[in-house]
């Protein structure tokens, strides 16, 4: 049992309140990705949560007790931070044991605890370099080397693969994972990567100016976005939309914009939208699920064709409205060339002009 | 000839070629004929220092200045270094010196110690007082020492610290806190703060965190603190004179009083040597390390 239980939480900074009444529950075993845009608290929260930033009000509980005024020390967290703030002046070896030395665990369990974490994130060989002469990679893996060897309940992570380039990223993130499940302790992740959000979680939180904007698996987060600005933050290329009205008949569910009328899926909407009144409304459909093919509903021109090796990104000019639709097959589309498709009702998304939230 | 038919050169030497050759102009000219004349200007009394201690007296007064000693002689340098009248007592300025070396020595250490808790608490343990407490401090770098000569002589007395060695240690520390602080501070907040927040959650405590981690990060600054301390209290005057006692005064005051005494001749080649041998020490530290030296000024005044 090593969850994490934010309950109203408030972190003012001064008279400007960064996060306002949060809670958020984080299950035990979880790898819970905090994910939103920079500037939008999610960083603030895993700090509260670490210790190193006070808080104004509410309670954080780690494994059942209530740690809200307790040292960072005494959480029973490892942190990792995005710039590994490796201690400069110690070896790899003094780097891990540095907070084992501090709380005064026996010299040899101090040895065998670094070196089964050196031998986890393959750095026995490095255990006696400096961080100075460690490459990116080596020095985050030394990172969370220095986070393992704490036997913490939870690990935190801010930012960690950030500073990284491509393709280390892309490694160092496979090896996250398989650490997680290996070890099935809870992490916290803080990213605005979407990719690496998409790729960790668990459970993804999506966070706008201090606020939860939506919780959820990583799948349903993406398909069933709660509101406009978790659909347009999560894909790349963006979620395409286009504004209209929406109203029901009966059982039918028609979407009208100056230039088409949809006929949409009741299936797609909650049913406590299902009402009778005329609605503006946003619609959102993701590129994937914007259909090429000759028999298509709708036409346009290409503007752009953009070829990503293992897909195309296919940018559609339909009568003033910019689409972007992802290309899988072999078909041929050339550019300033008419083109017909259609979209796959099933996999829509409807919001609500003023209040922005799912339809 | 036609570009076209030239036969091109490797790229990798077009460079060199094309770069402009060094043209003699009026300005560079004059560039150099200022330096020189300031060089000129700043070497010319050395020389003469240099010059005439090395003189007997005889050669002295026949007044060529800028001569080359005829009869080298390092006798001057004896007398200065042990046999001149500092006042009453004649037994050299190398009691000042020595009374310079317990002077610095403490003074160098407790305020980069001192300077550099405060710069180090200034920058990671941010209290909600800390940008207040920084600005009462370098108030403090702004206000002339003399204003507080005399209440400082009260307190002192007071504390039964006057005219003693510990007394202007506790001078220096407290007229250089601004400047140790300003100096940590700035180099510390230069750090990222990660690496700081990375060792609360080690569970480091303030002291350790400084000691273990903060100190040993420090060494260039502590070099440029040092070399700051090191010329500022051997050069002091004033504040040895007044405060450190009889028994205690500093080789500046001491050589103040060999050059003033004016018993019969004055020797000027033992007042030269006298003078060089003050002026060893700080020298020494500039020719050693420039290099820090202009870091540390740069360090103080770029970042506020």
């Amino acid at each position: 049992m090593s969850g994490v239980n934010v309950k109203n939480l408030c972190i003012r900074f001064g008279s400007n309140a960064v996060i306002e009444n949060l809670n958020l529950e984080v299950r035990s075993g979880e790898f819970l990705v905090l994910l939103g845009p920079s500037g939008c608290g999610k960083s603030t929260l895993l700090h509260s949560i670490a210790g190193l930033i006070d808080v104004s009000d509410g309670i954080i509980e780690i494994a059942g007790n209530d740690v809200t005024f307790a040292e960072p020390s005494e959480r029973g967290i490892g942190m990792v931070f995005q710039s590994y703030a490796l201690y400069p002046t110690m070896t790899v070896e003094r780097n891990m044991s540095f907070g084992l030395r501090v709380n005064g665990t026996p010299k040899a369990e101090i040895e065998q605890r670094v070196h089964r974490a050196a031998k986890m994130l393959q750095l026995d060989s490095l255990l006696q370099r400096k961080p100075s002469q460690l490459s990116g990679g080596q020095r985050q893996r030394v990172a969370i080397g220095r986070a393992l060897v704490r036997d913490a309940d939870v690990f935190l992570l801010d930012e960690p693969l950030s500073n990284l380039d491509a393709k280390l990223r892309t490694e160092l993130r496979r090896e996250l994972k398989l650490l997680h499940k290996s070890l099935g302790s809870t992490m916290i992740y803080v990213t605005h990567d979407q990719v690496e959000a998409m790729t960790l979680a668990t459970r993804v939180v999506v966070m706008r100016s201090g606020k939860i904007q939506q919780i959820g698996a990583p799948v349903e987060v993406y398909e069933q976005p709660e509101n406009l600005f978790v659909a347009g933050f999560l894909g790349a290329p963006g979620m395409n939309f286009m504004k209209g009205t929406v109203s029901v008949a009966g059982a039918a569910v028609r979407f009208v914009s100056s230039h088409a009328d949809i006929a949409l899926l009741a299936s797609t909407f909650k049913s406590e939208s299902l009402t009778n009144e005329k609605r503006e409304a946003v619609l959102g459909v993701r590129p994937e699920d914007v259909r090429i093919h000759g028999a298509g509903e709708w036409s346009g021109t290409v503007q752009l064709v953009e070829p990503m090796g293992n897909h195309r990104v296919v940018w559609i000019d339909w009568s003033g409205v910019t689409l972007s639709a992802v290309l899988h097959d072999e078909q041929d589309v050339w550019v300033d060339s008419a083109i017909r498709f259609s979209f796959d009702l099933r996999r829509i998304s409807c919001f609500d002009q003023a209040t922005e939230q799912r339809l | 000839m036609n570009p076209l038919t030239t036969p091109t050169l490797p790229r990798a030497q077009r460079p060199t070629r094309r770069r402009p050759a060094r043209r003699i102009t009026a300005a560079r000219i004059g560039i150099y004929a200022f330096l020189f004349i300031a060089a000129l200007f700043f070497l010319a009394p050395l020389y003469v220092m240099v010059v005439t201690s090395l003189k007997p007296m005889d050669e002295i007064r026949q007044g060529l200045l800028f001569g080359l000693p005829q009869d080298i002689t390092f006798e001057p340098w004896r007398v200065a270094w042990s046999e001149v009248c500092t006042g009453v007592s004649c037994e050299g300025i190398r009691t000042g010196f020595w009374n310079s070396v317990a002077i610095v020595v403490p003074s160098v250490i407790f305020p980069i110690l001192i300077g550099a808790v405060n710069g180090y608490a200034l920058s990671f343990w941010r209290s909600r007082s800390a940008d207040w407490l920084f600005a009462m401090l370098l108030l403090g770098a702004f206000i002339p020492a003399q204003v507080m000569i005399y209440p400082l002589v009260k307190v002192l007395a007071a504390a039964h610290l006057f005219s003693s060695l510990p007394g202007i240690v506790v001078i220096h520390i407290i007229f250089s806190m601004p400047v140790m602080t300003l100096l940590f501070r700035n180099y510390y907040a230069s750090l990222p703060q990660e690496l700081f927040k990375a060792a609360r959650v080690d569970g480091g405590g303030f002291w350790r965190i400084f000691f273990q981690l903060m100190l040993p990060m420090s060494t260039p600054i502590i070099i440029v603190g040092a070399i700051m301390q090191v010329t500022g209290v051997w050069n002091d005057y004033i504040l040895g004179l007044v405060f450190a006692g009889r028994e205690n005064l500093p080789m500046t005051v001491q050589l103040n009083n060999v050059i003033n005494t004016t018993t019969g001749e004055r020797l000027y080649n033992v007042n030269m040597a006298a003078t060089i041998i003050t002026s060893m020490v700080p020298l020494l530290v500039y020719f050693v390390s420039g290099r820090w030296f202009v870091r540390g000024i740069a360090a103080g005044a770029v970042k506020g």
